[in-house]
């Protein structure tokens, strides 16, 4: 604990975790989707789904699909700021299984790709995104985050953790989730301190390796 | 070393170095942090400007929160001053009016520092920027006496803690208003003494204090409890710069509020289905936000 988790974070109101956390949620999906969002569709659950109107939880959401953070003063003109975007949006209420009270499910569509999260406001403004495509994650955005996917093929898994440790990289949590043996899977790799979008690169060189995404600390 | 264990720690401590608590708490916190003292400073600076804009911002007769309910007073309660038609003068007319300003921002989507948390953002603002005014203090007292009020309320949070959802509205606004109370201290030239015993005299005067937000809303009776947060501060400062003292020691007191927010029922910690929430005018403000 330090000062400034006494006095801050500087954010927009009124929420932690309806506004704040719910703003982060947008923007971890804005930077996988990795180019600007043309449509989004946000099904709400829970406590999001009940007081989403009150709290501004849908603004904030699309401010951060729109890779706004969650300080940005223009959040609570998200839905006019997305209207000049050309971003469009349908945001509905409904029940997800497993899922914690403040969950959001956020399906993007940019010019030529698409992806889907499920993320969770679990208090204070910190989230967890827990599905990436319908696979199992665990991303806090407390730390670098290497989102690798990947086919599910012998020796894949070594290749990146060595050529993290290689580049002199610590790993602070790791996640492996596969849809079927054999078919895709998706590394989570939380890494402590910062790395390079070189290093980014050279993991999605690697063999039987799809894509690989970098996010920083949000 | 210093630590956040005790308030007593701490004014042991300022009184062993004849340092104020604001000057020690900046430099362990930068060797804490492997962040250099300057750098620290800049923060707090940038943070104390953002509560500076809030105030204004928040000072708006047009301001609506999200949901409709609430909005404007802030700006009464200016008018009000400026007009001359308060009680008790314009210092304490203007804590009011800043805290309710920063507090309605935070409803309306506005830009606020979470100190601690969001719903009692406009406390301690209220309470610093009120003396800078009516003292003419420069922005590096001011700023410095947040370090004194952080280091308040990681004591509160390592024995009790901050969220209303756990120990009730005592521990954010009580807790907002106990650190609101330390900082004026300082900023008012008070010993260390004098701030461990008007934080002590802050936390007693909200004890048990539910929390009860109308439709779960941070605003129907947050906002207003900013008022009273920072009149609780001024109150808590005055009385210990004239020298009373709490006869329940500080560290003992912080404690009680942990207790005491431990026997209160879920329904009084932000579920919104006690209190004011449970009215029949609470309930009817539900149904017009939320149609169900
Ligand atoms: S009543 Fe509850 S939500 Fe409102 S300020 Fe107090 S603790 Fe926060």
């Amino acid at each position: 604990m330090n000062v400034f988790d006494i006095i801050g974070p500087v954010m927009i109101g009124p929420s932690s975790s309806h506004t704040a956390g719910a703003a982060r949620i947008g923007r971890i999906a804005y930077m996988l989707l990795g180019q600007p969002a043309r449509r989004a569709e946000i099904l709400l659950h829970g406590s999001f789904a009940k007081t989403y109107k009150g709290h501004g939880t849908d603004k904030a959401l699309i401010a951060g699909i729109m890779g706004m953070k969650p300080d940005d003063a223009r959040l609570r003109d998200s839905f006019e700021l997305a209207k000049q975007a050309g971003l469009s949006f349908e945001i509905t209420t409904g029940h997800l299984e497993d899922a914690h009270p403040n969950t959001a499910q956020i399906t993007l569509y940019g010019e030529d790709s698409r992806v889907s999260i499920r993320g969770a406001s679990v208090g204070g403004g910190n989230i967890l995104i827990n599905r990436i495509n319908g696979m199992a994650v665990e991303i806090s955005g407390q730390f670098t985050t290497l989102i690798v996917l990947h086919r599910d093929a012998p020796g894949t898994i070594a290749h990146v953790t060595e050529l993290l440790g290689s580049n002199g990289i610590n790993i602070a949590n790791f996640r492996l989730a596969r849809e079927q043996k054999g078919g895709t899977a998706v590394m989570t790799i939380e890494i402590d301190g910062d790395a390079g979008s070189e290093l980014n690169r050279q993991v999605a060189a690697l063999e039987n390796v799809l894509g690989s995404t970098m996010l920083k600390p949000i | 070393m210093l630590n956040y264990n005790t308030i007593a720690g701490l004014v042991e401590q300022a009184e062993q170095t004849g340092k104020p608590v604001s000057e020690l708490v900046l430099a362990q916190q930068a060797e804490q942090t492997e962040r250099p003292v300057e750098d620290l400073y800049e923060e707090m600076r940038r943070t104390f400007q953002v509560m500076e804009e809030s105030v204004t911002s928040g000072i708006d007769p047009d301001l609506r929160s999200t949901s409709g309910l609430t909005g404007g007073t802030a700006y009464r309660m200016q008018q009000a001053v400026r007009e001359g038609r308060t009680l008790c003068g314009e210092v304490f007319g203007g804590a009011l009016t800043r805290a309710l300003a920063v507090s309605e921002l935070n409803a309306s989507m506005g830009r606020i520092v979470a100190s601690p948390t969001a719903g009692s953002c406009g406390i301690l603002p209220a309470a610093v920027l009120t003396l800078k005014e009516a003292r003419g203090l420069d922005e590096r007292t001011c700023v410095m006496s947040l370090f004194t009020a952080s280091a308040v309320g990681m004591v509160i949070a390592n024995n009790a803690c901050l969220a209303g959802a756990q120990g009730g509205c005592q521990a954010e606004c009580g807790s907002a208003s106990a650190m609101a109370a330390a900082a004026l201290v300082e900023l008012a030239g008070g010993t260390p003494a004098m701030m461990a015993n008007a934080v002590a005299i802050a936390i007693k005067n909200i004890l048990g204090l539910v929390c009860d937000p109308v439709a779960g809303l941070v605003e129907i009776p947050c906002i207003k409890r900013n008022a009273s947060g920072v009149a609780n501060a001024l109150c808590a400062a005055e009385l210990a710069l004239a020298g009373i003292t709490s006869a329940i020691p500080v560290d003992e007191v912080i404690l009680t509020m942990k207790r005491v927010g431990d026997t209160m029922p879920s329904a009084l910690r932000e579920t919104a289905e006690g209190g004011l929430a449970m009215t029949p005018t609470g309930r009817r403000l539900f149904k017009q936000v939320f149609g169900t």
